[in-house]
């Protein structure tokens, strides 16, 4: 059964179909791109997907779960973690705050243990606080852990919060455009982590620009065009498929 | 002593946000008529540079020298009228105007009357924007949104203009489009400063290329030198 699945999703804005009855199906385990030109949908099926807008038509099932209609935090805690374009970050919480934030995000509140602070919470926390550590070094912010966020670059924004999107171990990771912003020694960095989640059997479904990321990670890739797939297949065959040059690559 | 034919010169630039100093002596001069980039990791000082630049931050140290003026520390207004354009990072035009509006405000710091002129001028050089010239700036692609903040700069006929990270968030297609047209706008004559992870394209189509590592200019060259610097390469292109 897959992971996740995706049937007829349709999300329409005033007159723009922007998501026109797509069907997406995404194995356990599996790496997958979604790409396509800007307004083609594919940021639109991610918001429908995490709950963040409310679809039109169609379902979404996670692990079996219908989540058609459900709120983030609840698609969230079922093990789905997400990046966004336009990253938001606390900019007076230190980064690493902001992890242990996007932890607390995707947990269940249990407001006794905290009041508590029970010996159980305290051990959770000191692992999150390690975690987060080890994720700041990987993306190159470990001498910036006590920084306020909001000294962080744009760029380093952006790699905070692919770090945050990994603080929860998630089952389901969606990245959108997580390479944008970035230089490519560490461009490079974030796929061999993705391909390290990858071979450690998580989901990722990534929307992405930048073909050499896309090209060189993905096992399958999903084309979208005014809200429609128009492809979908193995990466060599994609950057074949004339549809494909003639809507996205050009030239 | 002036670098030969600079048109912008950074002498020991020091600056900084608070107590974060980002900019720890730069020293780069760009050239009357070059396209020049520079690139570097994240949190380099890139985009301060320009803003430093641009007058949103004083220079603690160092000197600017545009044309021969020092401008450190002038404010942004004089430094746009000495004839320094810039787009910042993500498109930030007025969303709710349209196309043609938001052309206006570009020239609202212009007192003559050839501004209309100008207008239809840059509207017939861009079909992309002229058929959309009465829609709203904020129903445009990422793309005309780039291009339209370009067109903007010009309306000033800026000598210098800086762009931070134009290929931001677009499509394949649409890099070309915009990279074309920083092309064009620099044939017309403008000296063009970009800021650009992606690197190896910037390079590919500058004169010449910085690179900044911690707030210092680590490399400078030809953008085909830096192309082919093994160290530049590894570090810095991610091959």
């Amino acid at each position: 059964m897959a992971l996740l699945e995706v049937r007829g999703l349709v999300k329409r804005f005033l007159g723009v179909t922007a998501v026109d009855h797509v069907d997406l199906a995404v194995e356990p385990g599996e790496l997958v791109s979604l790409i396509g030109p800007n307004g083609s949908g594919k940021t639109t099926l991610f918001n429908c997907v995490t709950g963040y807008l409310a679809a039109d038509g169609g379902r979404v099932t996670f692990r079996g779960h219908d989540l058609t209609g459900a709120p983030p935090h609840r698609v969230a805690r079922l093990g789905v973690s997400r990046t966004f374009q336009q990253v938001s970050v606390f900019g007076r919480l230190s980064a690493l705050d902001n992890l242990l934030v996007f932890l607390q995000q995707h947990q269940e509140e249990r407001l006794l243990a905290r009041l508590l602070r029970t010996p159980g919470l305290r051990r959770l926390e000191a692992v999150a606080v390690e975690r987060a550590r080890r994720l700041l070094d990987l993306v190159g912010l470990g001498a910036k852990a006590e920084a306020p966020a909001g000294s962080l670059s744009y760029g380093q924004r952006k790699l905070l919060a692919f770090a945050g999107a990994l603080m929860p171990d998630p089952e389901l990771l969606l990245l959108d455009e997580p390479a944008a912003a970035v230089n490519p020694t560490m461009i490079n960095q974030m796929k061999e982590h993705i391909l390290a989640l990858h071979r450690e059997g998580k989901t990722v479904v990534l929307v992405e620009h930048n073909m050499d990321v896309v090209m060189d990670i993905s096992e399958r890739v999903v084309v979208l065009d005014h809200g429609q797939k128009i492809a979908e297949g193995p990466p060599e065959a994609i950057r074949r498929d004339p549809r494909v040059v003639e809507a996205y690559f050009g030239r | 002593m002036a670098a030969d034919g600079a048109l912008l010169e950074l002498r020991e630039v020091v600056a900084g946000y608070a107590e974060a100093e980002v900019l720890r002596g730069v020293t780069l001069a760009v050239r009357a008529g070059e396209i020049a980039c520079i690139i570097g990791a994240n949190g380099a000082g890139k985009s301060t540079l320009l803003r430093t630049v641009f007058g949103l931050l004083t220079p603690r140290q160092g000197t600017i020298r545009f044309a021969g003026e020092e401008i450190g520390g002038r404010p942004s207004t004089q430094v746009l009228e000495r004839g320094i354009g810039y787009v910042p990072q993500g498109r930030c035009n007025f969303p709710a105007m349209s196309v043609e509006e938001n052309l206006e405000m570009g020239a609202y710091l212009r007192r003559d009357a050839r501004v209309r002129e100008d207008i239809e001028a840059l509207l017939t050089r861009l079909p992309m924007l002229a058929g959309k010239r009465r829609d709203p700036a904020g129903t445009l692609s990422g793309g005309q949104q780039q291009i339209l903040e370009m067109a903007i700069a010009q309306l000033l006929h800026p000598r210098l203009l800086m762009v931070d990270e134009p290929s931001l968030g677009l499509d394949p297609r649409m890099v070309e489009i915009v990279f074309d047209t920083i092309l064009a706008i620099n044939r017309a004559g403008t000296t063009i400063l970009m800021v650009e992870q992606n690197a190896k394209k910037a390079l590919a189509v500058s004169h010449r290329g910085f690179v900044l590592e911690l707030g210092r200019n680590r490399f400078e060259g030809t953008g085909q030198e830096l192309l082919d610097n093994p160290d530049v390469r590894q570090h810095y292109l991610g091959s």
